[in-house]
């Protein structure tokens, strides 16, 4: 049934493989850690090239090695992203992320530092990173609908008016937008512990909701029982939160699911950084509850805009998905206006209902893929931080 | 409606949250239930930071603290109605 949100629409940049971008990056991407600084003067020789240095790539294996791949894979696959250079030490693992970007369509070329040392590398990536830009510049958006896009969340330094006001915002966005088909995932594994019981209700059905529950016990039991050495207070929660008044892992968790809002259900589990294959949806990615690492598993993906409701005022960006901010805390927004896009203070006030906030956000969510640049863009902020499963070999 | 300075979620709630700057100890506090917007009155017991919660009714140790209707760990001292609820008196029962 049609809604008053059926007809929105945006202009974005429909790629090859049918998907949208909201952004236009061409972006140098290191396979690993010691490729950085060659990534980071091709980025400096070509402008309008935006590098990823990270801190991984050498001697990672299993498990591991697959995220790095996968997270690697699907940051150059984005659709945000419309050009891509690679630039490893060695062919090999080079070839290998080249050729998964380039299963979307997209230009995407690779290069290896052995045998030619940086300067040669940096000097034949350049040349071909201003092709890149060139052709990249070129391409127009056009008029999408908004199912079309794809939208991430997750909250950060949150305090008691995130589960009272910026949370129920971004729930009631997918509670409105969900049914007109788009795709949506929220995560943070850790941080649902307390309210697991809801989490695992909000399935779509019994077999995803036990699906659920296991991934998130097993994270318990290996990770936080196996490592931890208190109560993880002024982890989980953080100093943060504390200071903003969360007292409990509960508390947190119980305001952190206000995200999903009234009626939405998850369809599917994803593993970090994976991109989803079950329909458009919502889903819930196995992730840390730290906000650049988990913004940039989403990222990888392939959501195009996230939404992160701040308490006490979380700066987070990224460098491929604009990061859209929103409070409730009017001490927040009168010390930190710089960082929030969307006001809903008003909820606290109760001269605002989450229905409106919920509105303003999806107009924020409009504007913000039509291309105007979040606070965090403008700030730039341009966190990009790999989740790494364990000590590497 | 006059600008409420605490909010609980549900009705069954036995704490709610600061949601103003310079609440001291003494004032009269506008409480509203955000699940139907019903009003309620609790004189804060102490100064108590926004966004952190007070007590709205008398609590003792090994109580259960109750918001969103939901448990959210265990009180490990007693707290008056009206006094200020954090981490001196409310802790986890996980992890």
């Amino acid at each position: 049934m049609a809604s008053k949100y059926s007809n929105l629409t945006f202009n974005g940049y429909r790629r090859d493989n049918g998907r949208v971008g909201v952004r236009n990056h061409v972006i140098i991407l290191p396979v690993d850690d010691i490729s950085n600084a060659a990534c980071e003067a091709v980025a400096s020789n070509i402008k309008g090239t935006l590098a990823l240095p990270h801190s991984y790539g050498r001697l990672q294996f299993g498990a591991d090695l697959d995220l790095h791949f996968r997270t690697m894979i699907g940051t150059g696959s984005n659709p945000n992203v419309a050009a891509c250079i690679v630039i490893g030490i060695e062919p090999g693992w080079t070839k290998r992320i080249v050729d998964g970007i380039a299963e979307t369509g997209k230009p995407v070329t690779g290069f290896s530092i052995e045998k030619n040392g940086d300067l040669k590398t940096i000097m034949e990536a350049s040349r071909k990173a201003q092709e890149y830009v060139q052709y990249a510049t070129e391409l127009q958006r056009e008029e999408c609908s908004i199912a079309d896009i794809w939208v991430s969340t997750k909250c950060g330094e949150s305090d008691t008016t995130t589960g009272l006001g910026s949370c129920p915002t971004v729930g009631n966005m997918y509670d409105k937008l969900l049914p007109e088909g788009i795709y949506g995932v929220f995560g943070e594994t850790s941080e649902i512990t307390g309210a697991e019981h809801i989490a695992k209700a909000r399935a779509i059905n019994p077999e995803v909701g036990e699906r659920w529950y296991r991934m998130w016990k097993a994270y318990l039991d290996d990770v936080i029982e196996a490592n931890k050495v208190d109560d993880l207070s002024e982890s989980q929660p953080t100093k943060g939160n504390i200071e903003g008044g969360l007292t409990t892992i509960e508390e947190k968790a119980l305001g952190n699911l206000e995200k999903i809002g009234r009626t939405s259900k998850y369809i599917d589990i994803l593993e970090p950084a994976e991109q989803p294959k079950s329909g458009k949806g919502l889903y819930f990615m196995d992730s840390s509850s730290a906000a650049a690492e988990c913004v940039t598993l989403m990222a990888a993906g392939g959501y195009v805009v996230h939404t992160f409701p701040t308490g006490q005022g979380n700066i987070v960006g990224n460098p491929i998905v604009p990061v859209i901010k929103i409070t409730a805390n009017p001490r927040t927004l009168r010390t930190m206006s710089e960082h929030i896009d969307v006001d809903v203070t008003g909820i606290l006030r109760r001269d605002m209902t989450v229905d409106q906030a919920g509105d303003s956000l999806i107009d924020m969510i409009v504007r913000t893929a039509n291309g105007r640049m979040t606070a965090a863009e403008a700030l730039g902020h341009r966190e990009f931080v790999m989740t790494k499963l364990y000590r590497s070999a | 409606m006059a600008i409420p300075h605490v909010l609980a979620h549900e009705h069954k709630d036995n704490v709610a949250v600061v949601v103003v700057e310079g609440v001291t100890k003494g004032m009269k506090l506008l409480g509203v239930v955000t699940a139907d917007d019903s009003t309620f009155e609790v004189e804060s017991k102490a100064d108590v930071p926004i966004g952190h919660k007070v007590a709205l009714t008398d609590l003792k140790k090994g109580d259960t603290a109750i918001k969103y209707g939901a448990d959210i760990g265990r009180f490990v001292d007693g707290v008056e109605k009206g006094g200020h609820v954090h981490v001196h008196n409310l802790k986890t029962k996980r992890w």
